[in-house]
């Protein structure tokens, strides 16, 4: 053979052991979802029957339409992406303000603060989610107002406070990524505009920010795909309103309570069983993963392109 | 008047991080410091205001010493972390090389694999660690696909291995679809990491009649090491605070609906400071043979 064929040998050799492993890899990943799909769309018989692995043998949409009902799904997703999107555009927002200022700006205090920003995010989110809640049941701005305290449980304060200053879920992240993207700017761009006679605002924001449309895309992505499946901030702060999550585990319990009056045979012969409501539950994690998807789907390409230019290396 | 570059460069500086400097007080600091003092006592909540009783040791005490389940856990938490971080770190380091290549498609299979950091979240999680299905499917299907004890007759007939490293090999292999499934955020950063290489360092090292082999561990390696240590800091702390974490749910549980608040923040604070010193061991260790090109 001569080196010519058997460099094209070689290279074919090097792609075909390349695809099958991410062909592997890829099922990996997707194992879950079409399990779930799969499911989903199963009736109780087919759970149980042994020989029903992939293809659910008498497919229904009724899981689905139990939990879009049993969910209120309508007004849990409404609640929910309201939330996410106030609470990932307000992250956004202060955690670009707070890494340009630590990007571009030399001053005593500096590291301190980013080192502060990295700080947030090794501890614990349940470690002062106690102390929180009771500072914003009795808010009375570190003891300003005294006596006289307000609930702010149970509004969207806790939420907005806790974003516009950075200081929410994983926003160190999100100022750490702000922060290595406008590192990663040219400095001759912010020179020609202030000797051009604009000010720091309008520099950052004529000049700056438009250029820095990746790394917001990641950080809004992160934000909002985190705040959507949050449990914990909106069970603790607003736990009077009905989010997706919330929704989703009530109900399996909703649904075997309303099948229990109205059915009696399936009450009487175990049907409501860990099978049933495992159903259940897939088709409502599906519903609740789905706009995620979407979402996912319209930014993907923007996400993975930016998060290579992001120059997350520093 | 106008203020001189520099100086207006001093005071943006401050201007443009103030929000988060405030925030970092009164909504970081504040209860923290608060969360310590919880840990020292028992939380008395009344409807106008709340009450501490203060207990001294006895909440942490109660936790190390009293508590059925919290040192197994904490116990079984970190060596589930030992055993996983090598393997993330390793199989992100991985992908992100084989999808820095030139490929049909390629742009379709870099969207699969971040998809699980859209995915592995929150009430998902939560569900799917108690969710009956899941559970049996995934024992089923990982059992067929991966043989844990297939693979262990297949290792230990040999005779060759010893056994605690047998274990590991059964252990890394039956915990893939785990591993593959968190490696999201960490292949983003180390593909980030590839694409900053310049091209002219491969071009100047090829000329000089380097492999592919020394390519990788003289230029490649080296010049990635940084974000091994931003990727092991980020697996930890993602891995350890996570909401399916044993740990984690054991907290949550205690506070809910066993022994109380100042228990479960005794118990957080130490996880807490477990987790910050094994940071920041981490970081002495790996910082030590980090290379900066710059």
């Amino acid at each position: 053979m001569n080196p010519a064929t058997v460099r094209r040998l070689n290279e074919w050799t090097v792609s075909v052991l390349r695809t099958i492993l991410l062909i592997g890899i890829c099922y990996i990943i997707l194992l879950p979802l079409i399990n779930r799909l799969s499911t989903a769309l199963m009736s109780v018989e087919d759970l149980y029957d042994q020989s029903v692995r992939w293809i659910p043998r008498n497919p229904t949409f009724r899981n689905f339409q139990l939990v879009w009902v049993h969910m209120e799904y309508v007004k849990a997703f409404t609640n929910s992406f309201l939330l996410a999107l106030t609470t990932s555009v307000l992250q956004v927002a202060s955690c670009t303000l707070v890494g340009y200022g630590l990007a571009r700006f030399r001053f005593p205090g500096n590291g301190l603060i980013f080192g502060a920003a990295i700080f947030t995010l090794i501890v614990p989110p349940q470690l002062v989610i106690v102390p929180m809640y009771l500072n914003f049941r009795f808010f009375n701005f570190m003891g300003l107002l005294g006596e006289n305290s307000i609930n702010l449980i149970g509004t969207y304060w806790p939420f907005i406070l806790t974003s516009l200053t950075g200081t929410g879920f994983r926003n160190g992240l999100y100022i750490f990524i702000m922060r290595q993207f406008f590192r990663g700017m040219p400095r001759e761009l912010e020179e020609a505009a202030f000797i051009d006679g604009a000010g720091l605002f309008r520099t950052f924001f004529r000049v700056m920010l438009p250029g820095s449309v990746p790394g917001l895309i990641v950080a809004f992505l992160f934000s909002f795909v985190w705040q959507w499946n949050d449990y914990l901030y909106v069970t603790t702060f607003m736990s009077n309103r009905t989010f997706l999550p919330q929704a989703l585990e009530a109900a399996p319990g909703r649904i075997g309570r309303m099948l229990s009056q109205t059915d009696a045979l399936a009450s009487s012969s175990g049907f409501l069983d860990n099978h049933f409501y495992s159903l259940i539950n897939n088709a409502g994690m599906l519903l609740i993963i789905l706009p995620l998807l979407i979402l996912y789907i319209f930014m993907q390409r923007h996400f993975v392109e930016s998060i290579e230019r992001t120059g997350i290396v520093g | 008047m106008r203020l001189s570059f520099e100086r207006q460069k001093k005071i943006g500086g401050f201007l443009f991080t103030l929000p988060f400097v405030i925030g970092f007080f009164l909504f970081f600091l504040y209860p923290l410091i608060q969360a310590v003092i919880f840990s020292f006592n028992e939380l008395v909540l009344t409807s106008t205001t709340f009450e501490l009783q203060p207990r001294g040791w006895e909440n942490y005490r109660y936790a190390l010493q009293v508590h059925p389940e919290f040192t197994r856990t904490f116990v079984e938490v970190m060596v589930q972390l030992l055993t996983r971080l090598p393997l993330i770190i390793a199989f992100s380091f991985f992908a992100a090389t084989l999808l820095n290549q030139e490929f049909r498609g390629r742009a379709l299979v870099r969207a699969l694999f971040f998809l699980p950091v859209i995915m592995s979240a929150g009430i998902v999680m939560r569900l799917e660690t108690s969710d009956y299905s899941v559970i049996m499917l995934e024992a089923s299907r990982a059992g067929a696909i991966f043989g844990g004890n297939a693979l262990r007759s297949l290792l230990g007939d040999s005779g060759y291995m010893p056994t605690w490293l047998l274990d590991y090999v059964v252990q890394a292999a039956e915990s893939l679809p785990v591993v593959i499934r968190s490696s999201g955020v960490q292949i983003l950063i180390f593909l980030a990491g590839l694409q900053s290489i310049p091209r002219e360092i491969y071009e100047a090292v090829s000329v000089e009649g380097a492999t592919p082999w020394e390519r990788f561990w003289l230029i490649t390696f080296p010049m990635l090491s940084p974000l091994i240590l931003t990727n092991v800091i980020y697996t930890i702390v993602d891995s350890l605070t996570a909401m399916n974490n044993q740990l984690v749910v054991l907290i949550r549980d205690t506070m809910l609906r066993g022994a109380g608040y100042g228990a479960s923040m005794a118990m957080a604070m130490i996880y807490f400071v477990a987790i910050a010193i094994i940071l920041l061991i981490v970081y002495r260790l790996i910082s030590r043979r980090i290379f900066y090109y710059v």
